[in-house]
């Protein structure tokens, strides 16, 4: 088990982080090239300030009127991500893996937060596989991978939750932790979770065509 | 496979005979090449982000009146219409049955009125009317198109109108009209093809067979306003496009060459074209860009915008207001179109004493479920179009309950849509074009 502990501590991690960044360099790159042969008008039509007006209504909560519709999914959705973001950023024994290894560090949560904010995500979770289960029309759209999705972001949570507690077979959580986390986060670039750095790119065009276009709101 | 009612709202029921035998002819090879091809040359960057950022959250289901009207019935959620179609097309890899093909064609052409409702509740901003068009452009690629949009098509083709008007009807029309005309304003006249005028006035096909009066009212603006204007008798008269419907773009793109070539001739200054969303879309949004233009090479203006601009400018004078109480339809081309909502609203001001407004209303109208050429399919589709806009009749219920009593709607389209519910749902309601309360208040 030490081996494995080993491998996911050094190649595992590097790998993982090689892909994530990569992939999503990648991905960027292509789409962007792409777009450029096949897609003109997104750049044509490229407004600067429409683009972050509509991102603006789009990343405030209830900025738009959409999410004001869906009270409750807007709540979650933002907790969730806030959260998800956060606690690995900020996460105290991430930022001394960083400290030993490249000598850099920054701000962290303190251990209760940290705990409150994972089970947040992990709760969240729920919300979400428990909504694509009863939603009608979520359920309808919902493929296999849209379950096994919230599953893969759940897994690093739960885990670290575990590990964090200090709960019985802590050690076997940590190293599922550190496991289901590279995963994580080398599947991010290549499944629809890379609507993480899509988001800024649909959302921009949108907002250029409906502003500086249609001379309409887009939220 | 019959042609029958459907039954079940569980998966489209091809109504059309059109469809049909377009598929019978198609082998799944012939399908899968179309559309495999399909995506290799048109299938972009757009595309690809939008089915994979599609995080399947059904934030735009809410949007959609077909998704409300059918009782939240899940397939009529924008994102499940993609689901049905190109999430089908993509998982099969192109190689999907007849069935699934005409299920696809009766989603796209029937099921959606590219309203683009959906892409302002979408956190992506993902354009369902983009896919919904890819969808259509594949039908069209396969000869699978409902019989009477395409009959529209063919029309556009041979004779460069909507409408089958051969040149001397069209001709005979405007002179008509003048001659109406005269005889309330004796020197009325609707110059023809002249050179170097201000304004080149178009309108669609329908205007010179169904509603010419529309025509006389446009004139006896322009003369009682005094504005230096033309028509074109050429080709380059209608401004309209179901081509772009079909998902014929090639075809779209000689329309509009047309079009804007008649003008660019006579060395018109701008363009103002009639009440109508759909062919301001082709115009302003589509045909140009087709043709490798950002912006239409001449200034195009729609009637709405433009009699905002003739009252600002003072150039008409309202004589006595319009006494009843009216309320607004604002029409998705021209209102997530290009941001009329406001113009229109002073319009509907300095004419109307009293407005009432509609609930939602500006860029969150509900579409009149006409658009996107759903209407142009023709009478096997009414009764689902008009059932499956409820929530366009409890909007114009609830605006006659607060007292209502002239509907007005800019755009040719939303008329046929909206008298049609209007009949169907029984709502004592009478619909007017703006040009109609215009026309009714100005001093002449
Ligand atoms: S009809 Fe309008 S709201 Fe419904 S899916 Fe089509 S574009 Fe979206
Ligand atoms: S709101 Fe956007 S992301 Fe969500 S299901 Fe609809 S199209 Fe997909
Ligand atoms: S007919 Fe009118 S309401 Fe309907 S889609 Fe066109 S512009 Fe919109």
């Amino acid at each position: 088990m030490y081996d494995i502990y080993a491998l996911a501590r050094g190649p595992f991690a590097w790998g993982a982080f090689i892909i994530f960044f990569g992939g999503i360099i990648y991905r960027l790159v292509t789409t962007v090239m792409e777009a450029r042969k096949k897609d003109h008008v997104v750049f044509d039509y490229f407004s600067p300030y429409y683009a972050m007006r509509s991102m603006l209504h789009w990343i405030v909560p209830f900025g738009s009127t959409s999410m004001r519709r869906q009270p409750v999914l807007t709540i979650v959705t933002f907790a969730f991500h806030i959260c998800l973001i956060g606690v690995p950023l900020f996460l105290f024994a991430h930022v001394i893996l960083v400290k030993e290894s490249f000598d850099i560090s920054w701000w962290t949560l303190s251990g209760m937060a940290a705990q409150v904010m994972s089970l947040i995500v992990i709760l969240s979770c729920v919300y979400f596989f428990i909504r694509r289960l009863v939603q009608p029309d979520v359920r309808y759209l919902s493929a296999t991978t849209d379950y096994l999705m919230i599953l893969l972001v759940a897994a690093p949570f739960i885990t670290g939750f575990w590990a964090a507690r200090a709960w019985a077979g802590f050690e076997v959580a940590t190293l599922l932790h550190m496991l289901s986390g590279e995963l994580l986060l080398a599947l991010i670039p290549f499944t629809k979770l890379s609507h993480m750095f899509f988001f800024p790119l649909t959302r921009a065009y949108a907002g250029s065509e409906f502003g500086a276009v249609r001379h309409a709101k887009d939220w | 496979m019959a042609i029958a009612e459907p039954k079940s709202n569980d998966k489209p029921i091809v109504l059309d005979d059109a469809i049909i035998e377009g598929a019978e002819k198609l082998s799944e090879e012939d399908i899968a090449r179309v559309i495999n091809d399909m995506i290799k040359t048109e299938g972009g960057a757009r595309f690809k982000a939008y089915l994979n950022t599609c995080m399947s959250c059904g934030y735009c289901s809410e949007a959609c009146h077909f998704y409300l009207s059918n009782d939240k019935e899940p397939r009529f959620a924008p994102a499940a219409k993609v689901k049905q179609t190109l999430g089908e097309f993509t998982k099969k890899k192109g190689r999907v049955s007849r069935e699934t093909l005409m299920q696809a064609c009766e989603i796209a052409f029937t099921e959606c009125n590219l309203c683009r409702r959906c892409m302002m509740y979408c956190p992506f901003g993902i354009d369902i009317a983009f896919l919904m068009l890819f969808v259509r452009r594949v039908c069209h690629k396969l000869g699978v198109v409902p019989r009477y949009i395409q009959d529209t098509a063919h029309s556009h083709s041979a004779t460069m109108n909507q409408m089958w008007v051969q040149e001397d009807e069209w001709i005979d029309t405007l002179q008509w009209q003048e001659d109406e005309a005269k005889d309330e304003f004796p020197d009325l006249r609707i110059p023809i093809e002249k050179e170097g005028a201000d304004v080149y006035y178009s309108v669609i096909g329908p205007e010179p067979k169904f509603r010419a009066q529309l025509i006389y009212q446009a004139a006896v603006l322009m003369h009682v306003a005094k504005i230096d204007w033309t028509m074109t008798s050429s080709p380059g008269w209608d401004n309209s496009d179901m081509c772009m419907y079909t998902g014929d773009l090639e075809m779209t793109a000689r329309l509009k060459k047309v079009h804007f070539e008649s003008a660019l001739r006579l060395r018109n200054k701008r363009i103002v074209m009639g009440e109508c969303g759909h062919a301001f879309r082709s115009v302003y949004d589509v045909g140009n860009r087709f043709l490798g233009w950002k912006m239409p090479p001449i200034e195009v203006v729609h009637a709405v915008a433009f009699y905002d601009e003739l009252l600002r400018e003072n150039r008409i004078k309202i004589a006595q207001k319009f006494d009843r109480p009216v309320t607004f339809h604002d029409p998705c081309n021209i209102v997530r179109g290009q941001g009329l909502h406001e113009k229109a609203r002073n319009v509907i001001r300095q004419t109307c004493e009293t407005f009432i407004e509609m609930e939602p209303n500006r860029e969150h109208n509900f579409c009149c479920s006409a658009g996107g050429g759903v209407i142009n399919c023709g009478p096997p589709y009414k009764n689902k179009r008009v059932e499956s806009n409820r929530v366009k009749a409890d909007q114009l219920i609830a605006a006659r309950e607060k007292g209502a009593e002239i509907l007005i709607a800019p755009c040719h389209n939303c008329h046929g849509g909206l008298e049609d519910i209007i009949h169907h749902y029984k709502i004592d309601i009478e619909i007017k074009f703006l040009i109609d309360i215009l026309f009714d208040c100005m001093e002449k």
